[in-house]
């Protein structure tokens, strides 16, 4: 399982903060991740359409190629704005 | 406790006063506070209208803002000769007028607590996990992340 976590305009978009799914076993990378759950059409296609979507695993922001396996958390949001 | 993620405002002049209590090698405490702004709501609007922004939310990561805002005080602390930071920044409901985030820095010598605290906000624009949206009478909006924040923040890059 992976724990999947949105935040700001994209939980309004997808309409759900948090999944918990289980990991395709094709599925390597947090990139392969957005694609899978994009696919499932509207409104996930937000995680394809979010312009500069940003991604962390285990809290720490990474690349779309960075790796993604069982027990991590995953988070999808668009560019920060704090400050 | 150095970085504080909340609700509840914060008292800047107690805040600064913390940081050289009880020592006599600060020479210098840099501050800076934000405060949320009565603006139009920028390059969304049609010819002739205005959205002042009556309010804003404040949404984060709890968890990964702690981290990332304490990651960004260890860099700072890896960069320059400073003794003490403190960092606030508030979530939830805010309306103009408000203080939204506190950053100080002291240290020895003026030089080094501006740059951290300017490095310090800098990063924090760009690497901590919050996000603002505004009400206007036009209804909500999130705000879109400024390119010049990356530049501000790209200032600090170290070959």
């Amino acid at each position: 399982m992976v724990k999947t976590l949105f935040f700001a305009g994209l939980r309004e978009a997808l309409g759900t903060g948090s999944e918990c799914l289980t990991l395709p076993a094709d599925i390597a990378t947090v990139g392969g991740l957005r694609d899978h759950l994009a696919a499932r059409g509207e409104p996930w296609s937000a995680l394809a359409t979010t312009k500069n979507l940003r991604v962390a695993v285990n809290q720490q922001m990474v690349g779309f190629d960075a790796a993604v396996k069982g027990g991590d958390e995953v988070a999808f949001f668009p560019p920060v704005t704090g400050g | 406790m150095s970085v504080s993620v909340q609700q509840a405002d914060f008292d800047a002049g107690a805040e600064i006063a913390a940081l050289s209590a009880g020592r006599d090698d600060v020479g210098a405490v840099a501050s800076f506070v934000g405060l949320v702004r009565a603006d139009k709501a920028a390059g969304k609007l049609g010819a002739g209208e205005t959205a002042a922004v009556q309010a804003m939310t404040l949404e984060h990561y709890p968890g990964m803002t702690e981290k990332a805002l304490d990651a960004i005080v260890e860099e700072a602390r890896g960069r320059w000769d400073i003794f003490g930071v403190r960092v606030i920044h508030r979530v939830g409901r805010l309306v103009p007028g408000d203080r939204i985030v506190f950053v100080a820095v002291a240290s020895s010598h003026r030089g080094e607590a501006f740059a951290a605290c300017e490095f310090i906000m800098d990063y924090l624009k760009t690497r901590a996990p919050f996000w603002k949206k505004e009400e206007t009478p036009a209804g909500g909006r999130w705000v879109d992340a400024r390119e010049s924040d990356d530049h501000a923040a790209g200032r600090w890059q170290r070959e």
